[in-house]
């Protein structure tokens, strides 16, 4: 006898849901197995106070009628309709990602084949060219070359080839939803809880689909995942440096007879930089966090040192290449952040 | 022989024009159109009347102002030429051309190519050279800069900004940037230009300056302006054909001098009863046409000249008469100083009038 019986004999359901529910093969819930092994075999259900009561969930009632679903029917459900849906899933997406898999591959192996007094000279350069401040160059320069010093180089190298690939294709295709979102209100609706989901989602659920979907040996999969993490600023800030614009220059725009194209490339985008800058800086922050969490599923660079350090408790290691990540991390901010302030000031000048 | 308003050419023309805000104006806009009041309208339907059956015409060649205090709705009038915004109902015929039926292709062109704007806070794009805001109508006709150029520095010249072209706007004053907006205006070439209280965020002494400006340049270029107001002095002083718009409908429009003589109900005389009379109103107004010279005469004066310059000129002397003369020297009526004494007083601030309502 279970609590909820009278549920399904007042409902008349008893016939549906067969006879008693001893000798079924379902999995056993956990309070069963508790029951057993404490309570000594068989034996009336003992009553059930009032103060015990438990809530009518799947698990309860399924205690009372044998047909009724337990709740590990739901968890095994999404994943049954998931690996059924895999298949063509993967038939789709895998030529569509492929191109990701080898811009990440070629990045990574371009770095790290270009010898380092070239490298290091180039990063120097694009610092010059967006900030064009000589305290950044010097500090850019040193975090460099100390964390070569320290033999980091090869794996900070792949960490900054990932970000650069997965930022440039973030802001590839965030500018252009963020640009949708702000032309259409019904679709800023729609898009805003999928952007709160993909933010708020914790980063290692968005690995165990990704890693039914693509071969853990392939780019591609820790690509997408911090391609998925990574995108929502810039996509947000540029709907909302768009939506900020001021109406009153709108509206002399739309008075000169501009079109919606001379609207978006001549007034809306340049007015709305300082936002979408302000999206890309955060989009590149995130992708070194998710790049972190991605050397789960492969993902070379300094990761990779800190998973061993917390699998191997090598604490020097993991503290070693925790700071390294941090000092990519500043120096990303700060070049980001200058070239930033450069186009405000263009502005504002 | 000056042109008579019958003589011109009629460019812009607002038929029977409404415009209802709410959730379903067409549906309003039948009530509007039995007679109920704007009150009445937005107690009981929930909708606001913006613009209640407007007719105006607008000349070539002249400065049509329309002015109404805040919420009489002029700023949306003065939208709907440009069809910024959509009317409920109603035509606007530019140029023998309902502006209604136009699609996307031929407003653009119509934007482009026959009206220019000036806006209130000015909308200058924060983020272009002084040169390149006042190029704008240029620039999205597809003008090349090297082509625009001299043409864009030719009217910041004008408006005297010749050496602030490559500044950024923001690193002008206010008057600065609306004579940056006129340039922009000005070189788009276009007939008519919009003026969306243009000058109502200057300072007083910069908003006359503009005043001046704008009254020089359309004696040089005679366009077709519609200006908005809120200021029954600068109306005044720019008008030659004055619209006076409350709650959403004209109240009266005519020559800004005959409305000054013949005020059309309460609301326009409590309206004009603050003004300086003596500065707006002119000689022509007052004087007695015939041609018939008269003995007696003091002096000649013209009929374009305020009644402060007659005035002046008379040291104050009341039992005067001058000949009134126009620009080839001949006699169009005579100015009894009397009469023009008895102009200065305002046509009574009506019993009835918002003013004694308001401090009953």
């Amino acid at each position: 006898m279970a609590t909820y019986d009278f549920v399904f004999d007042a409902l008349g359901l008893r016939g549906w849901c067969g006879e008693a529910s001893t000798d079924t093969d379902a999995p056993m819930s956990m309070d069963e197995l508790l029951a057993q092994s404490g309570g000594g075999g068989g034996g009336a259900a003992p009553a059930v106070s009032l103060w015990e009561l438990p809530f009518p969930s799947m698990d309860a009632l399924n205690d009372a009628c044998a047909a009724f679903p337990q709740s590990r029917e739901l968890t095994q459900g999404l994943e049954r309709g998931f690996l059924n849906a895999k298949d063509a899933m993967s038939f789709v997406l895998d030529p569509l990602t492929q191109p990701l898999s080898w811009a990440l591959e070629s990045a990574l192996y371009g770095i790290l084949t270009t010898p380092w007094w070239i490298v290091i000279p180039i990063l120097m350069a694009i610092t010059w060219f967006v900030s064009r401040s000589w305290g950044l160059l010097a500090f850019v320069t040193l975090s460099i070359a100390g964390l070569a010093f320290i033999d980091h180089y090869d794996y900070a190298m792949q960490t900054l080839a990932i970000i650069f690939v997965c930022a440039f294709i973030c802001v590839l295709i965030g500018v252009p939803i963020g640009i949708a979102m702000s032309r259409s209100d019904s679709f800023q609706n729609g898009a805003i809880p999928v952007l709160d989901m993909l933010q708020t989602l914790p980063p290692f659920v968005y690995l165990i689909p990704l890693i039914f979907l693509f071969s853990v040996t392939e780019p591609k999969l820790y690509g997408i995942a911090i391609i998925l993490y990574a995108i929502v600023p810039v996509i947000r800030l540029t709907n909302l440096g768009i939506r900020m614009v001021d109406p009153h220059v709108m509206e002399a725009a739309e008075a000169f007879g501009m079109t919606r194209r001379q609207k978006l490339y001549g007034v809306q985008i340049p007015l709305a930089l300082p936002n979408i800058m302000a999206g890309v800086n955060q989009t590149i922050m995130m992708s070194l966090a998710m790049v972190v969490i991605a050397s789960l599923v492969s993902a070379p660079g300094l990761g990779v040192l800190v998973l061993r350090g917390i699998r191997n408790l090598e604490l020097g290691v993991g503290l070693v290449a925790g700071l390294g990540i941090v000092i990519l991390a500043v120096i990303l901010d700060r070049v980001t952040k200058a070239s930033l302030a450069r186009i405000n000031a263009q502005q504002k000048s | 022989m000056k042109q008579t308003r019958d003589d011109k050419r009629t460019t812009v023309e607002i038929r029977h024009l409404y415009k209802i805000f709410g959730d379903d104006p067409k549906g309003a806009l039948a009530h509007v159109e039995a007679g109920m009041s704007k009150t009445e309208i937005l107690k009981e339907h929930n909708h606001v009347v913006g613009l209640n059956d407007i007719n105006v015409e607008v000349k070539d060649g002249d400065i049509t102002v329309m002015m109404g205090l805040s919420g009489s709705g002029k700023s949306t009038l003065i939208r709907h030429l440009n069809r910024l915004i959509e009317p409920t109902a109603g035509e606007v015929v530019v140029d023998g051309d309902d502006i209604m039926a136009y699609g996307d292709e031929a407003l653009r062109r119509l934007r482009r190519e026959k009206m220019s704007m000036v806006f209130q806070n000015f909308a200058l794009f924060p983020h272009r050279t002084v040169l390149e805001n006042a190029a704008l109508a240029l620039a999205v006709r597809g003008v090349k800069r090297a082509d625009y150029e001299d043409e864009a520095r030719r009217w910041l010249d004008r408006v005297g900004l010749g050496g602030n072209a490559d500044q950024y706007p923001s690193a002008l004053s206010g008057g600065m940037q609306q004579r940056v907006g006129l340039a922009r205006a000005l070189t788009s070439n276009a007939p008519i230009m919009l003026m969306d209280e243009a000058f109502s965020a200057l300072d007083p002494l910069i908003r006359t300056d503009m005043q001046d400006l704008l009254l020089e340049l359309q004696a040089e270029l005679s366009k077709t302006v519609v200006f908005i107001s809120h200021d029954l002095d600068e109306a005044l002083k720019l008008a030659d054909h004055l619209v006076i718009l409350k709650d959403g409908y004209v109240v009266q429009q005519d020559e800004p001098q005959a409305i000054l003589m013949n005020p059309g109900d309460d609301y326009i005389i409590d309206f004009i009863s603050d003004i300086n009379r003596a500065r707006v109103l002119r000689v022509r107004s007052v004087m007695r046409a015939t041609a018939q010279p008269q003995p007696n005469v003091a002096g000649q004066v013209h009929p374009e000249d305020t009644l402060e310059k007659v005035i002046a000129i008379s040291g104050g002397e009341t039992g005067l008469r001058y000949a009134v003369t126009d620009d080839e020297g001949r006699q169009v009526g005579i100015l009894e100083m009397q009469d023009l004494v008895r102009a200065l007083v305002p046509t009574g601030a009506s019993e009835s009038g918002m003013r004694t309502r308001a401090s009953a």
